[in-house]
This record gives structure tokens, C-alpha cells and sequence, in this order.
């Protein structure tokens, strides 16, 4: 891109578009966006990384794609092209998920083909993609990938810890993180924490902790 | 009495927003007053029980493993499964387009009140949710996807309405700020999945 050569790869605007998503354009948090999988998919955490890497995967691929053909695409079509593209690279993300890790491909069933419609593909394909050159979207997919991912990674982190007492990371397998010791003192796994409606507590949490944090967020 | 008991399975116990969080962006986007919910839940309604059936013929027919021998021995042993993704979603696209296009020319009354909403649907997981689990739950008919898309098309609407209807009561009251607007929504959707918890118990 011949373009880009008139500021540096990683200026201050551009390393602003990967940190900003991680606090206060949050896709998860703050901008309401791809949910459905954020609460189903981070009972354990392995589940969650592989996800979240997907996401960010097919964003920043994604992006790069629509913001290459953004002067072809004509404004009316345009929903139906976001769509074949994003459809295009989930496929090739679910044959590989498929191919190198079965056993999470199997746990996350439909929810890799539901990241076509994730709504953060197609809020940044619309938002940013169309009007920005590839390498900035490029980032800008990377950061909101991130984003999302660091949501689903502390879901499951306090779903998988309270819940089962282990953590469970890809090519490693399940660590038990509470020791036997505190079991016989009398703990218990909180089942509850397993259930799908205590992750949307524990978001709810993170919201009002951000937002405690950054009053300007809070809504009127 | 098996449809009966599938369609109620689909509504309540496998309920798509509080066991699958499917079509959670539009749920709380859209859940600010009860009347944009009612229209919402119905266009979902509409679109599943349009969308599902397709689908249901375009796997049995054309996708899955041994589909296609009805084109002849040759195609018996041809799987096309990995282009579901995208022959479904862009079925689910046209299909809304052309539904869009329709109820403007025949029911100008309808279009205003699914009007807007219309577009929105496409892309709203719950629909291509509902696709992808009637691949998977693998029915015997057209009529088994029929009812499980009108059962969990119901199941959804049910679900926004209830929360439309909390949050027009809650409106005054004394949330603590950081938690007012999306916040509160997740926090109730918590409790009424707890609720909806209570039908995993039922013996169908």
C-alpha cells in the first residue's frame, strides 16, 4: 500500500486504534456488540481463547478485505458482499478449528458459524472498513478482536475458576487452580457459575466497574 | 403430540435468548419500549418460519452427506456440508430482501410496522442460529423445522416483550449509575434466565 508510506506503520493514530477497543470503545462492553457468543461459549477457557482468536482473525482479515474493494462495492449490494466475505473466512476458520483442534471445534458448535453474524464483524466492516485504507482496518480488526477476546477471557476466567476450580488453556489441558486442602475445609464448586445466566452477571459487573471508572460512559 | 411437545421444547426450555444468548445485540438494543419489541419479536417470527424450512430443504437436498443421489448414483457420495455457512446465510439475505420487498407492495400497513426492522433481521444471529441447529438437531420433515423455527421464533419474542415491559416500568427507578441502561438489562435477563431455568425440569 503506497499510501500508508506517509506516516510511520505504528503512528499514534493507528496504535490508538488497537488500545482504544481494549477500554473505552469496548465492542463487548461499551458498544453492545457480538454478545451471543461472548456469554455462550466461556464456560471453560480454552473455549474462550479459541473463540476470541477466530474473532480477531476474521475482523482483521475481513477488514483488510472490505477495505480493499471498498471503492467496487456499490453502496446498495453492499450488506450481501460484507456477508460473502465474512461467510468466505469462517468457513476457512472452521475447517481449520476442525482440522488442528476437534474436541473445541466440537464444544463450540454452531457458535463458529454464528460469528458470520457477529455483530462487531459487520459494525467495524460498516463503520470503519468502508471508509479507511487496509492497513489501519487491518489494526482496527486486530484491536476489536482483542476487545472481544479479553471480555470472553475474564467471563471464563471467573466462570471456570468458581465454577469447576480449573482452568482449563489449550494444549495443556485442565489445572486444578483451588487446592485439595480448601475441599476439605468444606468449599464447593459453585454449580450456578456454570449455568448460562451467570455470565450475564459477570458482564454486567465489568460494565459497572468500567463505567465507575470512566463516568463520561455512563448512560442518562 | 411429538410437534406439541417440540414446539413447547423449542419456546421454553431451549428458549434461544436465555440458554443460547442468540440475537442478544437487537434483544437489548431494541428492548426500550414494548411496542418496537412487539414489532421486533413478530418480523423474527415471520423471517424464522420463512427462513427454517429453506434451509431444512436446501440440507436435506442439496448439502448433506449422500443428498444429492437423487441426481443419479454417481453424487451419491458427495458432501457438500461446508458450504452450509454460506448457502445458508445467503439464503436467509435473499430472503429477507424479498420478504421486505413484498410486504411493501401488498400490505403497506405491515411494511410500517415490520418496516425497519426488516433489514436489521438479517444479520441477527437468532435466525441463522435457528439454521444451524436444525442441521445439527437433524429432523425428520419439513413440518418438525417448521415448528421448531415458529417455536423458537415464539420463544424469542416472549423474551424481548418481557424485558421491553420491565424496562418501561424500571425507567424511574433509582439505579445506581454506572448500571442504568445496559447494565440493568443484562442483570434482568440474568434473573429471568434463572427463571427460565425452572422449565429444564419438564419431562416431555
Amino acid at each position: 500500500m503506497s499510501e500508508t508510506k506517509s506516516e510511520p506503520l505504528f503512528s499514534k493514530k493507528n496504535k490508538e486504534l488497537i488500545t482504544s477497543p481494549l477500554n473505552k470503545t469496548n465492542p463487548v462492553t461499551i458498544q453492545i456488540l457480538g454478545i451471543c457468543s461472548a456469554l455462550a461459549v466461556t464456560v471453560q477457557m480454552d473455549n474462550a481463547l479459541v473463540m476470541g482468536f477466530a474473532v480477531m482473525a476474521v475482523t482483521a482479515l475481513g477488514n483488510v478485505v472490505i477495505s480493499a474493494m471498498r471503492n467496487l462495492i456499490p453502496s446498495r449490494i453492499r450488506i450481501i458482499v460484507q456477508l460473502v466475505v465474512a461467510a468466505f473466512l469462517v468457513i476457512c476458520v472452521d475447517q481449520i478449528l476442525k482440522a488442528y483442534v476437534y474436541d473445541v471445534s466440537k464444544q463450540l458448535s454452531v457458535f463458529v458459524g454464528l460469528i458470520i453474524t457477529n455483530c462487531i464483524l459487520m459494525g467495524r466492516f460498516e463503520a470503519f472498513a468502508l471508509g479507511n485504507k487496509p492497513w489501519p482496518s487491518f489494526l482496527d480488526g486486530i484491536g476489536n478482536g482483542l476487545g472481544y477476546s479479553m471480555i470472553l477471557v475474564i467471563v471464563a476466567l471467573f466462570k471456570e475458576v468458581i465454577g469447576s476450580g480449573t482452568i482449563t488453556l489449550p494444549g495443556i489441558g485442565k489445572l486444578s487452580i483451588i487446592p485439595e486442602s480448601v475441599y476439605q475445609f468444606g468449599y464447593e464448586n459453585n454449580g450456578l457459575m456454570l449455568l448460562p445466566p451467570s455470565s450475564l452477571v459477570i458482564v454486567a459487573m465489568i460494565i459497572w466497574f468500567q463505567r465507575a471508572k470512566n463516568p463520561d460512559l455512563i448512560e442518562a | 403430540m411429538e410437534l406439541f411437545k417440540l414446539f413447547i421444547k423449542s419456546a421454553f426450555i431451549e428458549n434461544m435468548i436465555f440458554t443460547f444468548f442468540l440475537g442478544m445485540c437487537s434483544y437489548l438494543a431494541v428492548s426500550k419500549t414494548v411496542k418496537t419489541a412487539v414489532g421486533l419479536g413478530a418480523a423474527v417470527i415471520f423471517v424464522l418460519v420463512v427462513t427454517v424450512p429453506v434451509n431444512y430443504l436446501l440440507e436435506t437436498l442439496v448439502l448433506k452427506e449422500g443428498a444429492l443421489s437423487w441426481m443419479g448414483e454417481e453424487y451419491a457420495t458427495i458432501d457438500l456440508s461446508f458450504l452450509s455457512f454460506i448457502l445458508f446465510i445467503a439464503v436467509i439475505a435473499s430472503i429477507v430482501q424479498l420478504v421486505e420487498m413484498s410486504v411493501e407492495k401488498f400490505s403497506p400497513s405491515l411494511y410500517g410496522a415490520l418496516g425497519i426492522f426488516l433489514p436489521l433481521i438479517a444479520v441477527n444471529c437468532a435466525i441463522l442460529g435457528a439454521a444451524l441447529f436444525m442441521q445439527q438437531k437433524q429432523f425428520n420433515n419439513v413440518g418438525e423445522a417448521t415448528i421448531y423455527s415458529l417455536g423458537s421464533g415464539l420463544g424469542w419474542c416472549i423474551a424481548i416483550v418481557l424485558l421491553a415491559a420491565i424496562r418501561e416500568k424500571i425507567k424511574y427507578s433509582h439505579i445506581s449509575a454506572p448500571l442504568r441502561g445496559v447494565g440493568i438489562a443484562f442483570v434482568l435477563t440474568s434473573l429471568m434466565g434463572l427463571a427460565f431455568l425452572g422449565f429444564l425440569g419438564f419431562e416431555l
